[in-house]
C-alpha cells in the first residue's frame, strides 16, 4: 500500500543556512494494509521526519513515496485532498492538536467543511457518532465540551476518530501514547490493534521499545537516519543482531527483571555505548550507519 | 531514620477552592534508602517532592511535620528553610535540562551558585571536577555553554551540582523522563551509584514510570489523587502489591515479551477525581473493582507487615483471612 523508496531528507543548518544535516538516509520499507509497522529510534533518530515526509507536511530531498503506485511528491489539488483521505496523521501533543478556543468538536466540522459538504446534518451525526464509538468514547461525554475539559486519551481517541471519519487506509502515529498516562495509553494502543483487524494500515512511531513491540507485526530500528534493523517483531526483539538494537533492547526498563541481568542475557554494554556517543563529535560521519540492510533470515534484515 | 513525613498535607490554592494534592501523607526513609514515588500526572507526587524542599507561590502548608536527621524542617517558612536547601536537602528538578542558566558557562554557573550559597568556590570545585569525571564528563564541559552539551550531558551535571555539598536527602524529580533509553539507563544508575559512594544519604526518586523505579529503587511508594496508595519494598510492589490500584497500574502497563495478538492488556477505566473537591472516603472507589459500602470511610494508610503499607479496606481483609 505505501512504500518509501530510498528516502532522503536533509536540513539547512547554521545561521545562513549553509550547513547541511542529512536527516534521513536511504530508507526503504512498505507498509500494507492491516498492519502496525513500528519505527522505533532515539531522539534525533529522524523518525518524526519520516512520519512528515509520507504526510507530506515536509518535502523529500531524494527517493519516492508512492501510495497505491502513485508519487505522493507531485500531487497537488484534487489529488492531494484524496491522499488525505487515505492517509492522515495523529501526533503526540494531544492538546497542542486542538484550537483551545474553539469546542474539541471543531475539529469535526472542519473536516465536515472540506470533505463532507453534500451530506445532511442527521446523517452525518449519525456517521459522527459511529466512528466516536468505534474508538469508544461516549458522544454525549466529548462533543460539547472544550479541549482542557478533556483527558489526553479522550483528545487523542477523538483524533482518531477524526481520522477514521475519513475512512482512511494509512494512520502515521506519532508518538500517540507517550504523552498519555500508564492506565489510560494501553487503551489507546488496543484501539489500534482493533483497527489494524478492519484492516488499517498503521505506522507506529515511537521510542518506546517495549510499546512497539506489543502492538506490530513489523518492526524498524532507526539510528541517525538509517534504518540499522528491520524485520518481523519476534525476530527483531528475539534474535537482536545488530549492536545498537542490543543496546536498545538492554536499555529498557523491565518490570521483572533487572538491567544487569538484561545485559548478560543480550550480550550488550550500554554505559559504553552512551560514552561513546558523548565522545563522537560529529554524529553524521559517511561511513557509519551507511551500510546496506542485508537479510539474515526471512523476513530479518540487518546493516551490518 | 532518615527522613520522617507525618500527615504532611500541602494544598494549592485557587480561584475555585483549595486543590488537596498532597493529604496526609505519612511516611519514613531509611538512611541509604532510594525511595521511588509513583504514580500518574496530577496525583500530587512533584508536589510532595517540592513540599519537602520549597514551597512555590500557590502552595500552602495546611498541616504535618517534616523531620531529616532528627531535625524539624521549616518546610513552611521559606527563608527559614534556606539553611537547610542545597545543604541537607537538595533536589534535581523537573525539566533539569531547562534549569541551566542559558547564558553561563556551566563553570561560572557553578562558582555563582556556591557564592550565593557563601561557600568559596575553590574549597568544592575540586570535588566537583572529580565528580564529573565519574560521571564521565571532560573538565571542559565547565567551560561550555549548555546548548553545547546533550540532554543526558546536562542531566548530568544538574545531578553533580545538586549534590555537590553531600545532602541528606535528594529529590529527584523526573530526572530520566526527557531522555533517550540508552541515557536513561546511564543516568538512572549514576543515581544509584552516588547513594552507593555517599555523596547522598538517601533520596526520593519522582517518576511515572514504575519500570525504571524497579530498576533503581528500594522501596516504591504509590500514590493515588494525592493520598499515598501503597508503599513496600521494589520487589513487593511489582510482585506482590496489595492495592487494587497499584494492581491494575501494573497490569496496564506493556513489557516487552508481551504482544498484544498474544496477551491482551487493560487499562483502567474512569479518571482520576478533580482534586478540588474529592469525594470522601477512599478516593480510588469509583474506578475500583472491589469497592464495598466501607470504602465511603477513608482507608488508613496502614502496615500490613513489617515495611508494607497500603490504604485500603480489602487489603487489610485480605491479611485478617
Amino acid at each position: 500500500m505505501l512504500e518509501v523508496d530510498t528516502c532522503c531528507k536533509s536540513y539547512r543548518t547554521g545561521a545562513f543556512g549553509s550547513g547541511e544535516l542529512l536527516a534521513v538516509r536511504d530508507v526503504s520499507f512498505a507498509v500494507s494494509p492491516g498492519e502496525v509497522v513500528s519505527l522505533i529510534g532515539e531522539s534525533g533518530s529522524g523518525k518524526s521526519t519520516i512520519g512528515k515526509m509520507i504526510l507530506r507536511l515536509v518535502p523529500t530531498t531524494r527517493g519516492s513515496i508512492t501510495f497505491d503506485g502513485l508519487d505522493i511528491s507531485g500531487m497537488s489539488g484534487r489529488k492531494l485532498k484524496e491522499y488525505y483521505g487515505d492517509v492522515q496523521g495523529v501526533f503526540q501533543d494531544p492538546f497542542s492538536s486542538y484550537n483551545p478556543i474553539f469546542k474539541a468538536s471543531h475539529v469535526f466540522t472542519m473536516l465536515r467543511k472540506e470533505y463532507f459538504a453534500g451530506l445532511s446534518s442527521a446523517e452525518w451525526n449519525v456517521k459522527l457518532e459511529r466512528s466516536l464509538e468505534a474508538v469508544s468514547l461516549n458522544p454525549g461525554d466529548v462533543l460539547n465540551k472544550y479541549p482542557h475539559q478533556l483527558s489526553g486519551g479522550q483528545l487523542q481517541r477523538m483524533l482518531i476518530a477524526r481520522a477514521l471519519l475519513l475512512q482512511i487506509r494509512l494512520l502515521v502515529a506519532d508518538e500517540i501514547i507517550s504523552m498519555l498516562d500508564a492506565s489510560t495509553r494501553i487503551d489507546v494502543l488496543n484501539l489500534l490493534g482493533d483497527l489494524k483487524g478492519r484492516g488499517l494500515g498503521v505506522l507506529f512511531i515511537t521510542h518506546d521499545l517495549s510499546l512497539g513491540n506489543y502492538i506490530s507485526e513489523r518492526t524498524m530500528i532507526l539510528r541517525r537516519g538509517t534504518i540499522v534493523e528491520m524485520g518481523a517483531t519476534e525476530k527483531v526483539f528475539g534474535n537482536p543482531l545488530h549492536p545498537y538494537t542490543k543496546m536498545l533492547i538492554a536499555s529498557v526498563p523491565h518490570l521483572h527483571k533487572k538491567w544487569d541481568q538484561i545485559e548478560r542475557e543480550v550480550g550488550a554494554s550500554v554505559r559504553e555505548h552512551v560514552l561513546r556517543e558523548e565522545t563522537t563529535d560529529e554524529p553524521a560521519d559517511e561511513d557509519e550507519g551507511a551500510l546496506p540492510l542485508r537479510q539474515v533470515e526471512q523476513d530479518h534484515y540487518v546493516a551490518l | 531514620m532518615s527522613l520522617r513525613v507525618d500527615d504532611l498535607t500541602v494544598y494549592y490554592q485557587s480561584l475555585r477552592g483549595d486543590v488537596k494534592a498532597v493529604d496526609g501523607a505519612t511516611f519514613q526513609i531509611a538512611d541509604g534508602e532510594i525511595m521511588g514515588v509513583a504514580g500518574e500526572s496530577g496525583c500530587g507526587k512533584s508536589t510532595l517532592g517540592k513540599s519537602l524542599i520549597r514551597f512555590d507561590a500557590r502552595m500552602r502548608y495546611v498541616k504535618g511535620t517534616v523531620e531529616l536527621d532528627g531535625r524539624k524542617l521549616p518546610v513552611w517558612d521559606d527563608s527559614k528553610m534556606n539553611p537547610f536547601r542545597f545543604k541537607d536537602v537538595s533536589i534535581i528538578p523537573q525539566y533539569a535540562l531547562s534549569a541551566l542558566n542559558p547564558t553561563r558557562q556551566i563553570g561560572t554557573m557553578a562558582t555563582e551558585l556556591l557564592r550565593a550559597r557563601r561557600i568559596e568556590p575553590d574549597t568544592v570545585l575540586p570535588e566537583f571536577k572529580r565528580r564529573l569525571k565519574l560521571v564521565g564528563l571532560n573538565h571542559d564541559v565547565l567551560d561550555r555553554f549548555p546548548i553545547e552539551l546533550s540532554g543526558g550531558m546536562k542531566q548530568r551535571v544538574v545531578m553533580v551540582l545538586s549534590s555537590l555539598l553531600d545532602p541528606s536527602l535528594l529529590i529527584a524529580d523526573e530526572v530520566t523522563s526527557a531522555l533517550d533509553v540508552s541515557t536513561q539507563r546511564a543516568v538512572s544508575e549514576l543515581l544509584v551509584e552516588f547513594r552507593d559512594r555517599g555523596f547522598v544519604k538517601s533520596m526520593i526518586v519522582i517518576t511515572h514510570d514504575l519500570s525504571v523505579l524497579y530498576q533503581i529503587a528500594d522501596t516504591i511508594l504509590v500514590m493515588y489523587a494525592g493520598k499515598l496508595a501503597e508503599k513496600a519494598p521494589a520487589e513487593t510492589v511489582v510482585n506482590s502489591p496489595r492495592h487494587p490500584y497499584t494492581q491494575l497500574l501494573l497490569s496496564s502497563l506493556p513489557e516487552v515479551g508481551v504482544r498484544y495478538a498474544e496477551k491482551r492488556l487493560s487499562g483502567i477505566p474512569g479518571r482520576p477525581p478533580p482534586l478540588i473537591d474529592p469525594p470522601t472516603g477512599c478516593r480510588f472507589k469509583t474506578r475500583c473493582p472491589l469497592a464495598f459500602a466501607r470504602c465511603d470511610e477513608e482507608p488508613p494508610f496502614a502496615s500490613l507487615e513489617p515495611g508494607h503499607m497500603a490504604a485500603c479496606w480489602k487489603a487489610e481483609k485480605a491479611e485478617a483471612a
